[in-house]
């Protein structure tokens, strides 16, 4: 086990805690009216995106899904600009073209998030292809869920990726339902990791909700992609706090498989782990939400106050 | 008569074809899940309770393979409805719908068919460039696909009915803002009276929406509604607009859309779908090689811009045709 200096520990947390209270807000204001269009919300899942990205330079890049906000804050998007793009205004990550399901900003190493299940994960893997051409030390990283792992997109890149040793880490975030369809139905085999056997590389399950054993397994993977030893599968097992998208009520969830997943809040774990290692004060922990309560105040009053795009602005950036 | 939306039409639709014939059945993401959403859409919704699980299919999330199963179901004579949920993933599904679906009768010398069908939800609907595409005319432009593009409830139900009993693989395209109960938008409620009765429409026949003198309008899906609330505004300008909703854009009904031409020499063609390539680039091609005599005016389109579909509603809502550009579009035709 690789030693975690303490400072990395209190940015995974305050990051986690970070999207959990803009995933929360987002919720409010989206069941209020005040954003157009369609969210997949993140609560749950943060120890995923920050164990992984607590590994990662800001020159490394990865790819999203549907379900983008937690990798954006923790790769580095700016909560105004992401703000704004959720309230589709100009001044947003995507200038407005985008909207919730592909948030993004290529300066802090995050492609415009694909909503199409899967196509994220042939792109990541030849970001990582350049990176080696480039004879650059930067890896990519493809987050995706578990129901990417049955399209075909996700069998051809790893493959490729493996053949050519790429410098690329595949994160399943396996949160055991695509959409409504549970993990039960739709593969034979016990853990997704297994699949990495099929293209010779490591394939590694990780409690998802841990975001300590999330950090270990992805330094692991860096290193070899790094050090040209070619990708890693890591599977990551977690749970969505809410439903799919809008107002999912997830009555095809087993009530007492959400009873048991929802006692284990990621955010909750690592707050009493780090709490027992003499890392955070519970005052800390407080005086965090209060500083992002009031990034998030700002955020809002920032978005709310931009302009919309200008109608004609649809024709832009369609040719480079 | 009771009112139907569109969801439940399709609903009734496949209730009815698959209690008719066993060979029929659904496959396809999310739409038999206990508790689930009944598809992305709620058509299949309650489906399985009747038909069970066998033979209302849920799939993992894996489009081209699900598409090549419901070809080789059709080619051993069964009968699928595989549900798509977005059009845009209809790209995902392309190799087997293009070179297996279409082909494979021709290069059997018309030794195998295959009778499948396809629902695709296509339209903007504020969700974004990878949900939002209508994609009708790529499918237009492969040879051996029918193209259907219900408007109303009643449509949707009769159509839905032939596309399930044609030999042939048949797209039906269903817009995502006229599935619901109320219109989402101004005028544009497609709930609509469907008889208890059984019928079914036959593909290539237009529907004249609205009888007018002066200008003829050719328009699909939500652009139907669109073109009726132009037509009102411009009646006030005392101009008669006749729409043709041709239901089916493989076949089309060529012999409608000439006759009304006859009446009103000036033709406007509109779909919510890139102006470069579209189904109406073909529609005036063949109006100006077959009909131009009828014509006392250049024949327009009104189409969406040549760019992927924005997200933020100033920008869709520019992208998308709407009536102030068709009426502009229609007035200019009368202005010289
Ligand atoms: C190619 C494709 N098929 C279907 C969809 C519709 N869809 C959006 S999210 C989703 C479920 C995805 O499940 P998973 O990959 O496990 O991610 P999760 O939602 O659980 O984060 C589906 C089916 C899509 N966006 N793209
Ligand atoms: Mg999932």
């Amino acid at each position: 086990m690789i030693k975690i200096p303490g400072e990395k520990l209190i940015w995974m947390y305050k990051t986690m805690l970070k999207i959990r209270h803009f995933e929360d807000k987002i919720h409010r204001l989206f069941l209020e009216g005040n954003m157009p269009g369609t969210i997949h919300l993140y609560q749950g899942q943060e120890a995923v995106a920050a164990g992984v990205c607590a590994n990662l330079e800001r020159s490394d890049v990865i790819t999203s899904t549907h379900r983008p906000h937690g990798h954006a804050l923790a790769k580095g998007v700016a909560i105004k600009s992401l703000m704004a793009e959720l309230f589709a205004r100009s001044t947003g990550c995507c200038g407005g073209k985008g909207g919730s399901m592909h948030v993004g900003d290529p300066d802090v190493g995050m492609i415009p998030a694909i909503a199409i299940v899967g196509g994220g994960i042939p792109v990541a893997t030849g970001i990582a292809l350049a990176f080696k051409f480039q004879k650059s030390k930067r890896v990519a990283v493809s987050f995706f869920g578990d129901g990417a792992c049955n399209e075909g997109s996700f069998h051809e890149s790893l493959n490729m990726g493996a053949i050519w040793n790429l410098p690329v880490i595949y994160v399943c975030e396996n949160n055991l339902y695509g959409a409504s369809t549970s993990i039960r139905v739709a593969v034979k085999i016990r853990d997704l990791a297994e699949r990495a056997s099929s293209y010779g590389i490591p394939g590694v399950v990780v409690d998802g909700n841990e975001a300590i054993s999330v950090y270990q397994a992805t330094s692991k993977a860096v290193e070899r992609a790094r050090g040209g030893q070619g990708p890693t599968l890591i599977e990551c097992k977690t749970y969505r706090r809410g439903g799919h998208s809008r107002s999912d009520a997830c009555n095809y969830r087993d009530k007492e498989e959400e009873k048991m997943w929802l006692t284990r809040d990621p955010v909750v774990i690592l707050r009493e782990r780090l709490t027992k290692d003499g890392i955070l004060t519970p005052e800390d922990s407080k005086q965090m939400e209060k500083e992002i309560e009031e990034e998030l105040t700002q955020a809002i009053h920032f978005a709310e106050n931009s302009p919309w795009p200008k109608p004609e602005e649809a024709l832009e950036q369609v040719w480079a | 008569m009771r009112k139907l939306t569109i969801a439940e039409a399709l609903r009734e639709a496949i209730a009815e074809e698959m209690r008719r014939d066993e060979k029929v059945f659904c496959i396809g993401e999310d739409i038999g899940i206990e508790g689930g959403f009944g598809g992305a859409f709620t058509v299949t919704l309650g489906l399985s309770d009747e038909f069970g699980h066998e033979r209302i299919l849920d799939t993992p999330i894996s489009e081209l393979g699900t598409t090549g199963i419901a070809v080789g179901a059709a080619l051993m004579g069964m009968r699928p409805i595989a549900d798509l949920q977005y059009g845009d993933f209809i790209f995902l599904a392309m190799d087997q719908l293009i070179n297996n679906a279409t082909k494979l009768r021709y290069m059997s010398g018309g030794k195998l068919k295959v009778p499948m069908v396809m629902r695709i939800p296509v339209g903007a609907s504020l969700r974004g460039a990878q949900h939002a595409q209508s994609v009708e005319s790529y499918l237009v432009h492969a040879a051996g696909l029918k193209v259907v593009c219900p408007s109303t409830a009643y449509d949707a139900k009769g159509l839905l009915k032939t596309a399930v009993r044609d030999d042939n693989p048949v797209m039906v395209f269903e817009h995502k803002l006229l599935y619901g109960a109320k219109g989402r938008k101004e005028g544009m409620d497609a709930r609509g009276e469907v008889p208890p009765e059984e019928y079914l429409i036959p593909f290539g026949v237009a529907k004249v929406v609205r009888e007018g003198g002066d200008v003829t309008i050719v328009a699909t899906l939500r652009m139907v509604y669109e073109a009726i609330l132009a037509a009102e505004e411009l009646k006030r300008a005392s101009i008669s607009v006749e729409i043709i909703d041709p239901r089916t854009l493989v076949p089309f009904d060529w012999e409608t859309l000439f006759n009304s031409l006859k009446k009103t020499g000036r033709l406007v063609i509109v779909h919510e779908d890139n102006l470069t390539g579209g189904w109406g680039a073909e529609v005036a091609a063949r109006v100006a090689d077959e009909a131009i005599d009828l014509l006392d005016a250049p024949i327009k389109r009104v189409c969406s811009y040549d760019t992927p579909v924005p997200f933020s509603p100033p920008m869709e809502n520019f992208w998308v045709p709407g009536r102030e550009r068709i009426v502009k579009t229609v007035k200019e035709l009368f202005s010289s």
